[in-house]
């Protein structure tokens, strides 16, 4: 988790950013999950063998989760390609450069 | 305990996945290890009881969202080899957070205790309505669709915006910078 | 950036062969997701997957034929409207909002009913979000030409 918070902060590049960003979100949803289970249990899919069930409810949580971060990231990228098109680059130090050009 | 060591094995597995994600600068090579470390998060979750979370997260993690970000560098240019930002706070801040989760992990509750306090609240009302009055047997469905149904409508409304949101960032061609700012400037 | 359509004749016949079981699949998670693992947000997905299949390798000229952008925009929004309207239904038949009981005589078969509209809902707005997501960036182009 931490490891995604590092390269988000340390890398230049925008899509190392979004992948940063999605690492952080894979591994917290994991935490989650893992709250879920319990020892010598099942999937929550009620049958006449088994009795006892992980939790479903971080389940749901997170399953919907998941998606949104799919679209989210997707948006990210939409934003990267447009800043790629109006600055011609896609590292954040290039683009302050241009910034500081145009305002002097 | 098999749980746990096949458990170990594939979190290592995501360790060295996330080291080379940062090593490396070729951005195609990025986009592939991303795909292999949600695939590896899939097997995690099927080896925590969580089908329906892992189902989804082979299907939209590491499908869709690999395709997406195949589409978005084919048309951006390669990586660069920059020196890294903020190297030395970085470390400080990621050492100071690990030490405070481990602080707070040894608080919870052992992995896999039936009597943790997360087990004991709602759900087991849950399994007992959906298995008796309900006859629904996927209770993640049940809980998806009807107990917590105010969740998912808006999780769905979350993903239509964001839908909107890229069709109107990638097809208008009003957000040209130049253009934009220039007439400002005029103004 | 022109269209790659592909020459090669293995990709094309596995893909055409290809298309109708992986919506059959969708079809049954979606309707299954009751009884087994599934639901709205995989078979969404597994839908699109087909589609966007079909406009990588025939071109996304052909894609856009086959689902053209104005249906599909307003496929996200009837499938966000059919979730909050059972909603509404619900307020009509003396429920809450999303109280699925009302909708049939006994409270089993109103909640199969209730979930199995909703998921469809969810289904069908994540489906044409995600080829929306794929169209939009299969033909966003750097340099306007």
């Amino acid at each position: 988790m931490v490891s995604g918070l590092f390269i988000i902060i340390t890398s230049q590049n925008y899509i190392k950013k979004i992948v940063g960003l999605a690492i952080f979100q894979t591994s917290v949803f994991v935490f989650f999950v893992s709250l879920a289970k319990i020892i010598d249990g099942t999937a929550p899919i009620l049958n006449s063998t088994n009795d006892v069930y992980s939790n479903p409810l971080p389940h749901v949580l997170i399953l919907t989760a998941i998606v949104v971060g799919v679209a989210t990231s997707a948006l990210g990228l939409a934003i990267v390609l447009q800043i790629y098109k109006n600055y011609g680059s896609i590292e954040e130090n290039e683009i302050k450069k241009v910034e500081l050009k145009e305002n002097n | 305990m098999n749980f746990l060591i096949i458990n170990f094995f594939l979190i290592s597995i995501l360790l060295l996945t996330t080291f080379y994600i940062f090593k490396t600068t070729s951005l195609i090579s990025v986009v592939a290890l991303t795909g292999i470390f949600t695939l590896v998060c899939a097997a995690i979750y099927v080896n925590l009881d969580a089908v329906d979370v892992a189902f989804t997260e082979a299907a939209v993690g590491s499908g869709i969202s690999t395709i997406l970000m195949v589409m978005a560098v084919a048309k951006l240019p390669e990586g660069k080899k920059n020196e890294l930002l903020n190297l030395f706070p970085s470390i400080l801040l990621s050492v100071s957070i690990v030490i405070v989760l481990l602080l707070i992990i040894t608080n919870l509750p052992l992995l896999g205790d039936p009597n943790a306090p997360i087990h004991l609240h709602v759900t087991p009302e849950y399994i007992k309505e959906s298995k008796s009055i309900f006859h629904i047997p996927n209770v993640v469905t049940n809980i998806l669709a009807s107990y917590r149904g105010f969740d998912t409508l808006g999780e769905t409304i979350v993903i239509f915006t964001a839908g909107l949101g890229v069709i109107v960032l990638l097809t208008s061609n009003t957000l040209n910078r130049k253009t934009k700012f220039k007439k400002k400037v005029k103004k | 950036m022109k269209d790659n359509i592909s020459s090669s004749p293995i990709l094309n016949i596995v893909s055409r062969i290809l298309f109708a079981p992986i919506i059959i699949f969708g079809l049954y998670v979606q309707f299954h997701g009751d009884y087994g693992p599934g639901g709205g947000f995989q078979a969404g997905v597994i839908i699109a997957a087909a589609f966007i299949l079909y406009s990588m390798v025939f071109g996304i000229k052909k894609g856009e034929t086959l689902v053209p952008i104005k249906i599909n925009q307003y496929l996200m929004c009837i499938g966000v409207l059919l979730y909050a309207g059972v909603g509404v239904v619900s307020i009509f038949l003396n429920g809450n909002y999303l109280d699925y009981n009302v909708l049939a005589s006994d409270s089993s078969s109103g909640q199969h009913l209730g979930i199995i509209l909703v998921e469809l809902g969810v289904g069908i707005t994540v489906a044409t979000v995600m080829i929306a997501l794929y169209h939009s960036f299969a033909s966003f182009r750097i340099k306007d030409d």
